[in-house]
């Protein structure tokens, strides 16, 4: 097998990428349309077939009922943290959904959970690298909101599974972005990411250190981005569409995407132009305009992009340092590109922010660096380390509904705790353990990752046992949790329920394919792709026979290309790709002839006045014209 | 170097016999990776000053600690050991757990103190949020916490934090009344700082019983418990005086 190629992949809300370390520079790996943004958008065609990207954007339009955006947002989450988002996004849930459950979303009569439709978009990403190194890809850095909570990285982490990726790391964003800018600028300080992506905003300050990359506070809103100015733009529309023309469209999909569609084209203009004019087209044929100024829109996203200073000014409390004191600042994510958002951080920050780095590749191009490191290394990245922390205290519910806080936010991770607990009756076997993740101080106002059954525990009279529970948070900042009877040094069987999470067997249905062998899954499709060439190319040739050229061809040529055709038809009928890749390249090689000749009697037929027949020579003159020669600059 | 240092002093503890030499190359004496091979080697239960290699002692160069910190980092982080096998990669997880739970508390001069204090089995009073809380609500001053020289401004302060309450209920302002209690934080705040250079002198005296040239006996430990007394009874009095504080401040912010 080829060498083992470990990606970076920036699962967005809005857009994914997948990079890796070219040498000592990270690039982006283009997508099948060569395009370095694949749109997070999954669609199901016609045929119930997975379409994802731009081609699954134009569904969003027309079968919106069978379209999905910005899924990042559900990552993780339970219908009863959702109902905001459901005002506001066309997530459809399925109709048998209970409480409690992993949510699941409609797309046409088929149902997904958040994990599945995030898979099917690594997926995606991981075709075109597949498709890029001519070989399989199985290891990959996917990167997440530095302020996700333990429940959204698992299923960030269960994504990758499903989508046939060993997840070596979670990076937090904002950490995956300070590595791409500090691999060229390897000077020590003190930096402040402030990261607005489509959905999420992170702000992590980190102290650079000779290569260690130490994250000393973070926090964010993973529920804050380009999505809400969208929301308010979209709101305004169909308040000023009902209002003037009496219809509402708010339960009309397609008119509703269209009219995304259309005010995030006119938020991205505002980003360069005075004043933007919208002119949307609306079921029945009339048409919504209104023209936006600079000034207006500033106005309406101000109550947006507010919501960011408080968090930073949190993480700077945090990390006991004033505005003065911070080095840098780099601005991630595309809605750092609009101007009063850089404003905003200017002025919070007191300093031109940083923005040398395209906002939209800058996470991947970290992940990318990560993915390096991970693999062993480079001479680009072997003094590099990267040191993060846990965004969320991690506690446990004490007696009257408290929260016990055992590990601090902004601890670096991995990071651990102990707990020792007892029992209250004589021969009491299990021992109940809540963990919570929040700042909030009561138990019901902070996050409920799980609840743990400690079991097994020999049977002593009441506060006699003493079990030690180990809670650890790894460097991806997912928790572990193992337990043990001290006196009878048992290890005590510990059963999760995750509180919104795949089960490891749910996982293992879910995997795509026969992902489980990425070799062959790979080949499959190389397969499959040699033979549409294949094919092509035997077209090709039979329509050449016909052409006039091919009575100018020796007997002896003549023979040579059926020779080739035959192999070519063998091979194609067999399962070997490096084999009937050969086979397309010897008959490439053995026409030259052949098709030279057609283009001398297709120019030669032209002059002739005679039909060019069916050979396509593009629209520029095929005639010697009397103009200078062309000059290149 | 101070990795090195670190090692040596490591090694000097008597450990279980199987991490005495490298479970890889085995050749050479190891602590948390091996200095022959690099290779992480599995973690042994030790206090935190230990881990880094040094003795319970409270006055400490944190620029050293942060230094061996990242030397530590270097080898130990699981990210530099992804690609060994799981066994390895396990203990890498918790070696570098174990680094930067150590890490933290000692950099920090009050978690580090209230470490030693833990190591010496000594648990602070509990002066939490809810006691104070709880103190408010049934109106007894904790008679018993609340250090002897500061039982007159405690009294004074809390009448007048009452006043505030009762202002701010009544939606009445009293500006003279919030400039005496401002006052008082501050004297509250400057008794705080003080407290901390108390704490740094009874570290001396900590340090230098620490001294490996004494001989362990019941004058030594005589002295000991004397001073881990009087370390008790300032974080008692600082902790108090922060909650107090906070307190003040919750009520100013009201």
């Amino acid at each position: 097998m080829a060498t083992d190629h470990v990606v970076g992949i920036d699962l967005g809300t809005t857009n994914s990428l997948v990079a890796f370390m070219q040498g000592d520079t990270p690039v982006v790996i283009p997508g099948e349309d060569g395009l370095n943004l694949l749109p997070s958008v999954v669609a199901l065609d016609a045929k119930n077939q997975p379409v994802i990207g731009n081609a699954g954007r134009n569904s969003l339009i027309e079968t919106p009922e069978r379209a999905v955006y910005s899924i990042k947002r559900l990552m993780g989450r339970g219908m009863e943290d959702i109902q905001e988002e459901l005002k506001f996004f066309p997530f459809r849930l399925a109709e048998d959904l209970q409480p409690g459950e992993v949510l699941r979303i409609k797309l046409g009569d088929k149902t997904f959970t958040p994990p599945e439709i995030s898979a099917l978009i690594l997926r995606q990403l991981k075709r075109s690298a597949e498709r890029f190194f001519g070989g399989p890809v199985t290891k990959a850095v996917i990167t997440v909101p530095a302020y996700f909570n333990d429940a959204q990285r698992q299923a960030t982490k269960d994504a990758g599974r499903i989508a046939g990726l060993e997840v070596l790391r979670l990076v937090n964003e904002p950490t995956a972005a300070s590595l791409a800018y500090g691999l060229d600028q390897k000077q020590n300080g003190i930096v402040a990411v402030y990261d607005l992506g489509g959905g999420t905003f992170d702000i992590s300050i980190l102290k650079l250190h000779d290569g260690i990359f130490e994250v000393i506070a973070t926090n964010g809103d993973t529920h804050l981005g380009g999505d809400d100015i969208d929301n308010l733009l979209i709101t305004i529309a169909l308040d000023d569409i009902r209002g003037d023309l009496g219809v509402d469209l708010r339960r009309n999909p397609e008119a509703v995407q269209a009219i995304r569609k259309a005010v995030i084209e006119a938020k991205i203009a505002l980003s360069s132009q005075r004043s933007v004019k919208l002119d949307i087209e609306l079921p029945g044929g009339k048409h919504y305009r209104r023209e936006i100024t600079l000034e207006q829109f500033e106005q309406l996203i101000l109550p947006v992009i507010d919501r960011t200073v408080g968090p930073c000014k949190q993480a700077m409390k945090d990390a006991r340092l004033q505005p003065e004191q911070i080095d840098e600042v780099v601005l991630v994510g595309g809605s750092t590109r609009i101007p009063k958002v850089h404003a905003l951080v200017k002025d919070l920050f007191r300093r031109e922010p940083h923005i040398d780095l395209n906002p939209d590749e800058v996470v991947a191009l970290g992940a990318a660096v990560q993915a390096n490191i991970l693999a062993g290394g480079s001479e680009a990245t072997q003094n590099m380390l990267l040191l993060d922390v846990t965004p969320l205290s991690l506690g446990i519910e004490v007696a009257g509904g408290v929260t016990d806080k055992i590990i601090l936010r902004n601890s670096t991770i991995p990071a651990s705790a102990r707990q020792f607990y007892t029992t209250q009756v004589d021969g009491q076997a299990n021992v109940a353990i809540h963990v919570l993740q929040g700042e909030r101080e009561l138990a019901k106002d902070c996050r409920s990752l799980a609840r743990f059954d400690l079991k097994g525990i020999p049977p002593m009279a009441a506060g006699i046992p003493r079990v030690e529970v180990k809670f650890l948070i790894d460097a991806n900042g997912i928790l572990r949790v193992s337990a043990r009877e001290q006196r009878s040094g048992k290890e005590a069987e510990i059963q999760v329920q995750p509180s919104y999470g795949l089960t490891d067997e749910q996982v293992e249905g879910m995997i795509l394919d026969s992902f489980d062998n990425a070799e062959e899954d790979f080949r499959r499709r190389q397969v499959i792709e040699a033979r549409n060439e294949a094919a092509t190319i035997l077209a090709a040739l039979e329509k050449g026979k016909k052409s006039p050229a091919w009575g100018q061809l020796t007997t002896d040529e003549k023979k040579q290309i059926a020779k080739m055709e035959k192999a070519l038809v063998a091979a194609k009928a067999e399962d070997h790709y490096q084999a009937i890749r050969k086979a397309i390249d010897a008959l490439n090689q053995g026409t030259t002839r052949l098709a030279e000749l057609m283009m001398d009697t297709a120019v030669s037929s032209a002059l002739k006045g005679k039909n060019m027949d069916e050979t396509d020579l593009g629209e520029g003159p095929t005639a010697p014209h009397p103009m200078a020669k062309a000059e290149f600059e | 170097m101070t990795a090195k240092s670190s090692l040596t002093a490591i090694a000097a503890k008597p450990l279980p016999e199987d991490t005495h030499s490298c479970w890889s190359c085995g050749s050479m004496r190891a602590a948390h990776f091996c200095e022959s091979c690099g290779k992480v080697q599995p973690p042994v239960p030790v206090d935190y000053f230990t881990f880094f290699g040094l003795s319970p002692k409270l006055n400490l160069d944190v620029v050293a600690l942060e230094k061996d910190f990242y030397d530590l980092s270097r080898r130990l982080h699981p990210d530099l050991n992804a690609r060994a096998g799981s066994r390895e990669q396990e203990w890498s997880l918790e070696q570098s757990s174990l680094l930067n739970d150590a890490y933290r508390t000692l950099r920090d001069p009050i978690k580090r103190t209230e470490y030693l204090l833990h190591l010496e089995g000594v648990a602070l009073e509990e002066q939490s949020k809810n006691a104070t809380e709880q103190a408010r609500v049934t109106g007894e001053i904790k008679k018993q916490i609340v250090p002897p020289d500061l039982l007159e401004e405690v009294f004074e302060l809390n009448m007048e934090l009452e006043e505030l309450r009762m202002n701010q209920k009544m939606g009445e302002d009293d500006p003279a009344l919030i400039a005496e209690i401002g006052k008082q934080k501050l004297a509250l705040e400057a008794k705080h700082d003080a407290l901390f250079e108390e704490l740094q002198t009874h570290w001396k005296a900590w340090d230098s019983l620490i001294d490996p040239s004494r001989q362990p006996n019941e004058e030594l430990a005589g002295e000991r418990t004397q001073v881990i007394g009087n370390i008790v009874d300032v974080l008692n009095r600082r902790n108090y005086i922060r909650n107090l504080v906070r307190d003040v401040n919750a009520a100013l912010e009201n």
